[in-house]
């Protein structure tokens, strides 16, 4: 029972870790809070289902495709809709609330809601570990996610790029008087964040059906992790999953199925009234501060 | 040394708004409309609504209703915004001030006569303790939380089964009066807009405005600015407070649907439509889309996506919004004139 | 003997690995005005925060008038009588020139001073403006505060920390842009705000200028004092000379 309760645990940590990572990185290094990051989860999904179905893909190459196009359609929000209102937080919050609203009640219109609109999983099956069954899926997730977050704290701390990013977010005045271009930056930030969200969706949505509220649930997820645990830290990223992942494990079952989303609900508003930077986040808390 | 002749876009007032500006326009009968007329038809078209009802039949009435609950939060909005404070959430106060009415009808029988004063004043209360803590933060935070506020409660709502859980608290008294609500409801639009644009242009309301444009230099001109954040915010709620509580007993009912996404994106599109800054741009805004949500309702979802899009639009397209675009063309023109280039050879 | 007005004792800070304020201690008499000089990074605007609350210190006292303030809000530090200027000054910008003071003259402090009373604050913006050199039938104090020149929106900043009615005024490199006249015209000023009584604490690059305003200067290098005392004694010291110069070269004094 307890290792049950250790690996599913580990399990929905992995699947909240994978859903932040792209908003998290976004918001660390462009300062931008991409409201549409559910809407890009969820058009992910979609995106490689008609891809598989339409196109007659084969899931593998219809999910790179996808994390590519929607990597690029990252880039392009920016550049359309957040350049044009760039530094006028106002605008810039209201037009990916409104952009995220818009794609995810589009679906909705549409008419994707069925049980027709899944993913295949990588590989069916599973395996038994210290006495419980798990399937591969679910074990593919917790190895995507942890190759992605040793990624990105490599990418971000040793290559110059990743430094180049992690500059401007600290100090734009600084970054941009030795050069490196704003625009690109955040063009940049924002194609990743969209590309780590469709890998998310790739690899999490085989585990049932695609759900239209995701879309609103996703974001409201990855802004639980992130605020938890702090901008700026993969390590915060890492320990906000843990915390809240066990923490929903724990709701759901012994409060019930709807306690899980006040779990991460209650994150949000607890940790911005007590401690906003969250656990690890560090230089934005002067700017917080005044 | 040849002239070259090119042009260049001006604008300047037009003469009768330079006539009407000053104590003469009382001299011109023509000037004097023009100053009046815009805001006589406005507020005799909202006097006269009411009345209209055996005319324009009790649905467009409750089109009206809905325009000015809009209308309310929409003015909540823009209060918000004229310190700084973007909320993506004003359905938290709708809902604080429809659950306080429901409660206090539903448990206690109170008429609604003590429960909406009541809910108003108490709803905003806790809705400011609630946010109370964010406010030493930028305006982004104040934001987030206000999105997450009232999904975590409906959430709340829905899984501890307080308050009347999914099913809500029905059969709640109705407000007295057909007519007679729907004159109060207009009042307060009126006491609002009126009081919110006094407020924000005085000296208490330059406070406000520095917070937004500065906050440090307010800080190092010695005002605590969590303090003056808070009464922003609590000044901010009560119309939206009111609201929810009217709503509460004109349709005598309250559940989850309090909490409902609808009243955060629809005044916040009606603001940005509108015009930001003015409290009229949000009254505007509004009124151009209430009724074209009613049209729009039959298409499902799709009246969500235009309402999105038209947000959007307006957000990055025409960020001033309507009514300070209609207010420029009223009172200015632009013209190209002419400019002369002497080039020397 | 008069007890100072501040006394900062081992002031410390650090950013990350950086100790931007080292051990730092020095005290001001009322009235008296000190110069803080030093090249860039040494620490000089850190201070500054420190003292006003903007930054909270790792270590050490700040006394002012007997209360030690170390880590107190910036709001209360000016409410105490602190006033300091910005050296990247942003004015309100969407407001006219004199409405940018009506919010320092409407502060607590400011109130309290004039009993309690709000008053006539458009008079006494406009009147502020005048002291600091707005010709008062200009229409300059009714222009949009992001229209005006440099040399006036200094001047804007340092009536806003008049308008405090401080017993401290902390000027953040004011003469940083200005040119020689723009400087010539406002040190009569700076005169009169030290004839009034006022301590005056200036952070400066300009240091010909300064050192004719100023009773003693104090010297930092990264984050610490390397020197205090009048300008001249302290001008010809090797450390303060390497500090600037970055090598072993002695000024002829």
């Amino acid at each position: 029972m307890v290792t049950n309760f250790l690996i599913y645990g580990l399990v929905n940590s992995a699947i909240l870790m994978l859903s932040a990572i792209g908003f998290s990185l976004t918001f660390g290094l462009s300062g931008v809070a991409n409201f549409a990051h559910g809407a890009l989860y969820l058009t992910a999904g979609f995106t490689a289902w008609m891809l598989i179905n339409y196109l007659g893909l084969s899931p593998l190459v219809a999910m790179l495709l996808t994390v590519v196009l929607i990597g690029i359609l990252g880039a392009l929000i920016y550049r359309f809709i957040l350049m044009p209102v760039r530094g006028i937080i106002l605008s810039e919050v209201i037009s990916t609330y409104a952009l995220g609203v818009a794609m995810i009640e589009f679906f909705r219109w549409k008419g994707f809601v069925s049980f027709d609109f899944s993913l295949p999983p990588f590989m069916k099956g599973g395996i038994d570990i210290l006495g419980v069954t798990i399937d591969y899926q679910r074990l593919i997730i917790i190895g995507i996610a942890l190759i992605i977050a040793i990624f990105l704290w490599y990418f971000t701390h040793y290559t110059n790029t990743g430094l180049a990013l992690r500059g401007m977010a600290q100090d734009e005045y600084t970054a941009l008087s030795i050069g490196i271009e704003s625009d690109w930056a955040a063009m940049l930030s924002l194609g990743l964040g969209a590309a780590l969200a469709a890998v998310a969706a790739a690899a999490i949505l085989p585990l049932g059906i695609i759900s239209i509220n995701m879309g609103y649930d996703i974001f409201l997820i990855a802004l639980a992790v992130s605020v938890l645990g702090g901008l700026e830290s993969t390590l915060g990223l890492f320990l906000g999953s843990l915390i809240i992942g066990y923490a929903m494990v724990i709701a759901s079952t012994y409060l019930g199925p709807q306690w899980g989303q006040v779990v991460y609900l209650s994150a949000i508003v607890i940790v911005l009234a007590i401690k906003p930077s969250g656990l690890f986040g560090k230089y934005k808390e002067l700017e917080e501060r005044v | 040394m040849r002239t070259s002749i090119s042009h260049r876009k001006e604008r300047i007032d037009r003469g009768i708004k330079v006539r009407s500006d000053d104590i003469f326009v009382l001299a011109s009968m023509r000037d004097l409309l023009y100053v009046t007329l815009p805001k006589a038809i406005v507020i005799l078209a909202l006097l006269i609504f009411p009345l209209l009802k055996d005319v324009v039949g009790m649905y467009w009435e409750n089109v009206l209703v809905s325009t000015l609950v809009i209308i309310l939060l929409a003015l909540s909005w823009d209060m918000l915004a004229s310190a700084g404070l973007v909320s993506l959430g004003q359905a938290f106060f709708f809902g604080v001030g429809s659950y306080i009415a429901g409660y206090l009808s539903y448990r206690f029988g109170w008429s609604p006569l003590f429960t909406i004063p009541t809910a108003t004043l108490v709803g905003a209360i806790i809705s400011t303790l609630f946010l109370f803590p964010v406010l030493r933060l930028r305006g982004i935070y104040f934001g987030l939380i206000t999105f997450a506020l009232p999904l975590l409660l409906s959430r709340l709502i829905e899984a501890t089964k307080v308050l009347g859980g999914t099913e809500g608290m029905s059969a709640l008294p109705p407000l007295p009066g057909i007519t007679g609500k729907l004159y109060l409801l207009i009042f307060v639009v009126f006491l609002t807009l009126f009081a919110f644009r006094r407020l924000v242009s005085s000296d208490y309301g330059l406070v406000f405005q520095g917070i937004r444009d500065n906050d440090r230099a307010v800080i190092a001109a010695g005002f605590n600015i969590q303090w003056y954040k808070a009464q922003a915010v609590f000044l901010a709620a009560l119309p939206a407070t009111f609201a929810g509580a009217f709503v509460t007993h004109h349709f005598q009912f309250v559940g989850i649907p309090a909490f409902a996404q609808d009243y955060s994106i629809l005044p916040l599109t009606a603001v940005v439509v509108g015009g930001a800054g003015t409290f009229i741009g949000g009254a505007l805004g509004a009124v151009i889309l209430m009724p074209l949500s009613e049209v729009l309702r039959e298409f499902g979802s799709l009246r969500v996506v235009i309402y999105s899009l038209l947000l959007l639009i307006f957000a990055i397209g025409l960020p001033e919004g309507v009514f300070k675009y209609v207010k420029r063309k009223y009172t200015q023109i632009e013209r190209l004139t002419t400019m002369e280039e002497v080039k020397h050879d | 003997m008069i007890e100072p007005i501040i006394k900062v004792s081992n002031l410390c800070k650090s950013f990350g690995g950086t100790k931007a304020t080292n051990e730092v201690s020095f005290e001001l008499k009322p009235g008296e005005a000190l110069g803080i000089i030093g090249p860039n990074g040494s620490g000089k605007s850190t201070l500054i925060n420190l003292i006003s609350g903007f930054v909270k210190p790792d270590k050490g006292e700040i006394l002012f008038k007997g209360k030690n303030i170390a880590g107190s809000a910036p709001h209360k530090t000016v409410n105490l009588g602190i006033a300091r200027s910005f050296q990247m000054s942003r004015p309100f910008y969407n407001m006219s020139v004199y409405k940018n003071l009506i919010i320092p003259i409407s502060s607590p402090r400011a109130r309290k001073s004039r009993g309690g009373k709000y008053g006539d604050l458009d008079e006494a913006a406009i009147h502020l403006l005048e002291e600091v050199g707005f010709e008062r039938d200009s229409q300059v104090p009714y222009k949009e505060a992001g229209a005006l020149p440099h040399g006036y929106l200094k001047r804007l900043e340092l009536a806003r920390c008049l308008a405090l009615e401080p017993d401290i005024v902390i000027l953040d490199e004011l003469f940083s842009g200005m040119s020689m006249s723009e400087i010539a015209s406002v040190v009569p000023l700076l005169e009169r705000i030290k004839n009034e009584g006022k301590t005056l604490i200036m952070v400066e690059h300009r240091l010909t200028e300064l050192f004719k305003i100023i009773d003693k200067v104090i010297v930092l290098n990264f984050g610490m004092k390397i020197a205090e005392g009048l300008p001249r004694d302290v001008m010809t010291q090797d450390a303060v000379t390497s500090a600037y110069l970055g090598s072993e070269v002695k000024t002829g004094a």
